[in-house]
């Protein structure tokens, strides 16, 4: 990048948040995603949406890259600067502008810490649903340009089902909002809801409104364990069929919990098969009934042991647990690698069933865990980046996971983004077509393709990068550590 | 094969050395332990406990971001230069963020290797700063010459630190910063008072059977005298034996935060030695950041089976003195003291030794403390050891933020547990602009005062 255009950069946001030193870049050049690497040519964190306006302006006119960044916890590769240019950083954005008690709305920047917001909102008696694992780090900016899920998500929804409101500015430097505070709202095409999910290839998310719920007045945590996979799966599917919507139903498989217990060494027994982590809130006495119905289903699917956690802290420990599975398994190897293969969840035995397969025939560790309730496994693969030869076979066997998710009506993510990770394969899951069609929306709202480039869309022809690499004979697309299907 | 391998190839990794460096650069490198460095898996659970980068909001502020730059510079992409060097030092080593890490990465040994690897380099290239030095190399290891600055310290202060600064032209060399913080220096004990310690204290009640060597530290027994007495005196409450081994030395943790290993190795060596001699049943400490290294003696002999052997044993017999006294019979206090305390965690003993209740307990068991938990008392006040003279700034914006919750908590006494949290605390008060109201006091000085 020329110096007279860091020196305007420098200008628009203040020397002290311009970085281009070796180190300052280094740590822009990764996020939460193992494998991926890229270094920008600038940093910038700006502090207001003129800021922000006026870097994006710049960059539009030098076809610069940008590459907007939360906290860096995606798992999709998404703030990986594949093609370099500017990395913006919008955690100074960071006010909670309001919490509106008569519209249940709270407007904030994409600054903001997700628990951060639970927080303030919770000490009103208001709820925001969701609750990604990465809630105490992660943006909501992040948030909603991935469309996180959590674990409320079975009977909450995700990101997308709260997000009434965005301002944001598009590469041209223009600033925009679309929806509002309005329940109701169908004026023209929905464009708040095309951003969200839209991990930062669209436009710049500079400020976010989003619908609160009353806080559910009681809580209760129940856990399952069973001695046999398939039982586990069945409870989910049994309990949902019976119309009970339980806020959370989270699935872990033995690997995990061994992995679990040896980090947060709360009890688990470690000769079972699969454990169930089962919420429900609401009114106390609906989530009591809930609660008995739920352990007899449990029971009756061959449920080893059904217990109801005594009390609030004890429930959060659990869920605690759960939360620290990812990071935990880490501890086992160096690379750790995790796929968010989602089916409909009626198809869950079967899924977890063909990830153990697929494990099996290359001979890859695989430890599987997630959202039951929402079909969202998180088969994740213990390995080590020095090893090739194995992260070859752990490609293999998560590009045929895949590729069973869509056979079981699936997709290839379900909350964490397709990035530069699962780019490869979204053709799988949308045709041709439907790339072509996304192709032409980013167009309309990005004609000179700055805005994350790279991610989303395998790059095409001209621009792919096939490397041949030694023990892997097939073709590497764009920096996926996925192969491509052809 | 991985996207990494992939960009590198593709030239996408541009940062890195413009040439080959010397050498002496691999072996260096090799000190770098790459599996640990590995298990992070970059989540960033840690960051939010970090306080640097929540001052800061920057990735290289962050142990994440450390974390990084380290892997860079063990695979040669970064240069081992002045602003990795920044960043190393930019951490207070406070180690909240091992608390926060759920994969387990043992931050704090990870940079103190980045350190030893950047003082190492600067020897090599002969860059060496002479302040540094003369610190570390001359005055740490000689506990006379220590007791000499103790000494001097304390004429300094009986006339008046500032103005012999000025006289003797000592403020050119001493910075700012220094000065700066000797402004919170309490009365240090004179020579002759610490010249008449009792080398033996005896149990003052039914003895407990205890034989209790009392590590005294090497600040801690020049500047805080007293807190070290007052910790004899509670152990021999509690039925204890105590005894001051003579050839004690410093711990050693300075040196090993600052990059100076084999130096913190001859210190472990000599205080192994003297308790070995003294024959305790426990070596008890009274600051976190000593306990926290004398904690981990059996990491600094990697390659040494024998003096390894003798350091776990060490190790074992080591206790902060909130961990012995929560697990003796109660204390039987005397005095009534009404007062509303809060409690700042030191960090070496929160994060670094898991020692969080016990001094809870305590100060809870003083007739008439009211105790109240402040809002992030397990945040780094920005004391650090000597961060708070070596990165005086942002250890001061670091405090100004924590007194704000010290302030919340409508407390008159805060409480710490380790010297240099203690000073800063003072410190803290002084520009919260609440001399008088407030006062900061040594857990054991406190339960001396009830005693
Ligand atoms: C341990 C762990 C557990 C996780 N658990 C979950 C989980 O349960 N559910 C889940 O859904 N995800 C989970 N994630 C993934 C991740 O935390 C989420 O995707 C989160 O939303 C990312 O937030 P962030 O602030 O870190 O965003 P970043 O990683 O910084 O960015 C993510 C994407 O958003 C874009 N972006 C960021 N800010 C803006 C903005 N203001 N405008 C436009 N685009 C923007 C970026 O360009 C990028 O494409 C987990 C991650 C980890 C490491
Ligand atoms: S030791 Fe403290 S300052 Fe250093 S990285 Fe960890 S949390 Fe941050
Ligand atoms: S919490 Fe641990 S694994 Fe996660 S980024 Fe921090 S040091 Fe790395």
């Amino acid at each position: 990048m020329e110096k007279e255009l860091k020196s305007q950069l420098r200008q628009i946001v203040g020397e002290r948040w311009f970085l281009d030193t070796p180190d300052e870049l280094y740590v822009y050049s990764y996020d939460a995603t193992p494998l991926y690497q890229a270094m920008p040519d600038a940093v910038v964190m700006p502090s207001s949406v003129e800021e922000i306006a006026a870097v994006l302006k710049i960059a539009n006119q030098h076809r610069i890259p940008i590459v907007s960044r939360g906290s860096g916890t995606n798992l999709c590769g998404g703030t990986v600067p594949t093609e370099g240019g500017i990395v913006l950083v919008t955690n100074r954005l960071n006010g909670l502008q309001e919490i509106d008690e008569e519209n249940l709305t709270a407007t904030f920047g994409p600054g903001l810490i997700t628990s951060e917001l639970h927080q303030a909102v919770e000490a009103r008696g208001l709820f925001y649903p969701p609750d990604p694992g990465s809630m105490r780090i992660s943006t909501m900016g992040g948030n909603v340009a991935e469309c996180a899920g959590g674990m409320r998500g079975l009977k909450y929804g995700v990101t997308k089902d709260y997000i009434m409101g965005l301002q944001a500015v598009l590469p041209n430097g223009e600033v925009l909002r679309f929806g509002g505070k309005n329940a109701k709202d169908v004026a023209g095409y929905d464009i708040t809801k095309l951003l969200v999910g839209s991990e930062g290839t669209l436009a710049v998310v500079t400020e976010i409104t989003a619908k609160l719920l009353p806080l559910p007045k009681a809580k209760q945590t129940m856990v399952a364990y069973f001695s046999d996979l398939t039982d586990a799966a069945r409870t989910v599917q049994r309990v949902i069929a019976e119309r009970i919507i339980p806020a959370t139903m989270e699935f872990l498989d033995q690997a995990t919990m061994r992995v679990v217990e040896e980090f947060a060494r709360i009890g688990l027994p470690l000769d079972m098969k699969a454990m169930l982590l089962i919420e429900q809130d609401g009114d106390p006495l609906q989530v009591e009934q809930d609660m008995i119905r739920i352990a007899e289903i449990a029971h009756a699917e061959r449920a080893v042991e059904v217990r109801t956690a005594q009390h609030a802290e004890e429930g959060a420990k659990l869920m605690a647990a759960r939360r620290a599975a990812l990071s935990a398994l880490s501890r086992v190897k160096p690379t750790t690698i995790l796929e968010d293969a989602t089916v409909p969840r009626a198809r869950l035995a079967e899924m977890v069933d063909q990830i153990g397969v697929i494990a099996n025939k290359y001979s890859v560790p695989i430890c599987t865990f997630g959202h039951a309730g929402d079909g969202n496994l998180h088969p994740t693969c213990m390995t080590d980046e020095r090893d090739t030869e194995e992260i070859h076979r752990v490609e293999m066997a998560f590009g045929e996971i895949f590729e069973a998710a869509i056979k079981l009506g699936g997709t290839i993510t379900g909350e964490h983004g397709v990035g530069i990770a699962k780019a490869p394969y979204l053709e799988w899951k949308v045709g041709a077509g439907g790339i072509d069609l996304m192709k032409r929306v980013k167009e309309a709202f990005d004609p000179h393709g700055i805005m994350n480039p790279g991610k989303m869309f395998a790059k095409d022809q001209r621009r792919r990068v096939v490397v041949k690499t030694h023990g892997c004979a097939h073709e590497h697309v764009g920096g996926g550590h996925g192969h491509s299907r052809a | 094969m991985g996207a990494l391998t992939n960009m590198l190839a593709a030239g996408t990794v541009t940062a890195g050395p413009e040439h080959c460096p010397d050498s002496s650069l691999p072996r260096l490198l090799d000190q770098f332990d790459m599996d640990e460095i590995l298990n992070c898996m970059q989540c960033g659970f840690c960051l939010p406990a970090c306080p640097t980068y929540r001052q800061t909001g920057k990735e290289s502020a962050s142990p994440r971001g450390r974390i990084a730059l380290m892997k860079g510079a063990a695979t040669e992409r970064l240069q081992i230069d002045e602003e990795f060097e920044h960043n190393m030092y930019l951490c207070l080593g406070c180690r909240a963020c091992e608390t926060a890490c759920p994969a387990g990465v043992p931050y704090g040994s990870l940079v103190e290797t980045a350190r030893d690897v950047v003082e190492t380099r600067k020897k090599q290239k002969g860059d060496t700063s002479l302040l540094r030095d003369l610190i570390f190399h001359e005055v740490f290891p000689h506990p006379e010459r220590l007791e000499l600055m103790g000494s001097l310290l304390w004429m300094a202060q009986a006339a008046g630190l500032q103005a012999l600064a000025q006289k003797t032209g000592l403020i050119k060399i001493m910075p700012r910063q220094a000065a700066e913080m000797a402004t919170a220096v309490q009365t240090i004990a004179s020579p002759w008072q610490r010249m008449k310690r009792e080398p033996v204290m005896e149990p003052e009640r039914e003895a407990a059977g205890l034989k209790i060597g009392l590590f005294t530290g090497c600040v801690m027994d020049m500047m805080f005298y007293e807190t070290n007495q007052a910790t004899a005196r509670a152990l021999t409450k509690a039925g204890c034996q105590v005894v001051f081994a003579k050839e004690q030395a410093c711990c050693g943790a300075l040196h090993a935060h600052a990059g100076e290993q084999s130096g913190a190795v001859e210190l472990a060596k000599r205080n192994i030695e003297a308790f070995e001699r003294a024959g305790v049943d426990f070596v008890v400490n009274n600051a976190g950041g000593c306990g926290a290294a004398l904690k981990e003696y059996h990491h600094w002999f990697h390659d040494d089976p024998v003096w390894k052997e003798r350091a776990m044993r060490f190790v074992g017999r080591v206790r902060d003195a909130n961990e012995l006294l929560a697990e003796l019979p109660p204390l039987s206090f005397s005095k009534e003291l009404n007062v509303r305390v809060t409690y700042q965690d030191s960090c070496h003993l929160a994060h670094g030794q898991g020692v969080r209740n016990q001094p809870r307990q305590l100060l809870k068991s003083i007739p008439g403390v009211e105790f109240v938990e402040m809002r992030g008392a397990d945040t780094c006040c920005g004391s650090a050891g000597i961060y708070n003279i070596t990165n005086f700034d942002m250890s001061m914006q670091i405090l100004d933020d924590k007194m704000v919750d010290v302030e919340n908590t409508k407390a008159t006494l805060i409480v710490t547990s380790n010297p240099g949290c203690l000073l800063q605390m003072k410190k803290g008060i002084q520009r919260a602009g609440m001399t008088g109201q407030m006062e900061a006091v040594h857990i054991m000085d406190l339960i001396e005062r009830a005693l």
